[in-house]
């Protein structure tokens, strides 16, 4: 998510594949440096639907198709 | 005259980077509307079904806190709280079995990387950007909030107004539902 503009792709590609992988890590990283947060969109065995915070790229789970990155909280109008 | 060079310096560097496709120089005034376009789209891709009618029909979502419980460090203690998520607008905590306003959780998603005059988030997707700090990682987002009384910036009076719509929206919810089934029992053979 980017301020002004919305979802935008940042990078795609198929973790099995070893040159994709290493191009989504070091994105994963480049955002993550950026001081972007980065969640994941599950849906649970019940089907409810929740979000993971996740901060390393070992911690998306294998499965999932996206991970969102948006800009991280600070404290608002005091 | 110094003034008259620096707007005209002004000009011709907004004009060249228009020539040369500046994306952010030049204004358009659909991106605004497209990006909350594609922002609801991505709430939708996200939320719950319940949590996507209920913020489409009224405009904000409720998610259940889950820091409660019975011999935590908290006054709360295992009673249940909520919070109702605006667009640019505090996160407000409140007990939904008494109505009673607890909080208000200001925060913000600034663009570190343009710290004046950012643009904001559209307005879906702070709503989710909430929603995913929230459920995500509970504890964090509310550490990072400045913490207020409630009021301060959200009228108690939209809120306990809002929080009625919710319970007139959920029973016609619940009613809706148990109408279409009883339709469709009375639809299906009756069993012996």
């Amino acid at each position: 998510m980017r301020p002004g503009y919305g979802e935008q792709l940042i990078a795609e590609g198929d973790p099995e594949v070893a040159a994709d992988e290493q191009r989504l890590i070091e994105e994963f990283r480049r955002q993550l440096d950026l001081g972007m947060w980065a969640a994941v969109p599950i849906t649970r065995s019940d089907g409810r639907r929740e979000a993971e915070m996740v901060r390393d790229f070992e911690d998306i789970p294998r499965d999932t198709g996206r991970v969102i990155f948006f800009p991280h909280a600070a404290g608002g109008a005091t | 005259m110094p003034w008259i060079d620096r707007r005209l310096e002004a000009r011709r560097a907004r004009r060249e980077r228009r020539r040369v496709g500046d994306e952010a120089a030049a204004y358009d005034p659909g991106r605004e509307r497209r990006a909350e376009q594609r922002a609801r789209e991505l709430l939708k891709s996200c939320v719950n079904q319940e949590e996507w009618a209920m913020y489409r029909d009224l405009g904000f979502l409720r998610v259940w806190g889950a820091q409660s419980v019975p011999d935590g460090p908290s006054d709360l203690r295992g009673v249940d709280y909520a919070y109702l998520i605006y667009p640019h607008k505090p996160i407000v905590a409140y007990l939904p079995q008494t109505g009673k306003l607890l909080n208000e959780y200001c925060v913000a998603f600034p663009d570190e990387s343009r710290p004046y005059g950012s643009p904001q988030l559209p307005d879906s997707d702070d709503v989710l950007a909430k929603w995913m700090a929230l459920k995500g990682d509970e504890r964090r987002v509310i550490d990072e909030a400045n913490l207020h009384l409630p009021g301060r910036q959200v009228d108690p009076r939209q809120i306990q107004r809002d929080l009625w719509r919710l319970g007139r929206w959920e029973r016609e919810r619940l009613a809706r539902a148990m109408r279409a089934g009883d339709t469709q029992r009375q639809a299906e053979p009756a069993d012996g």
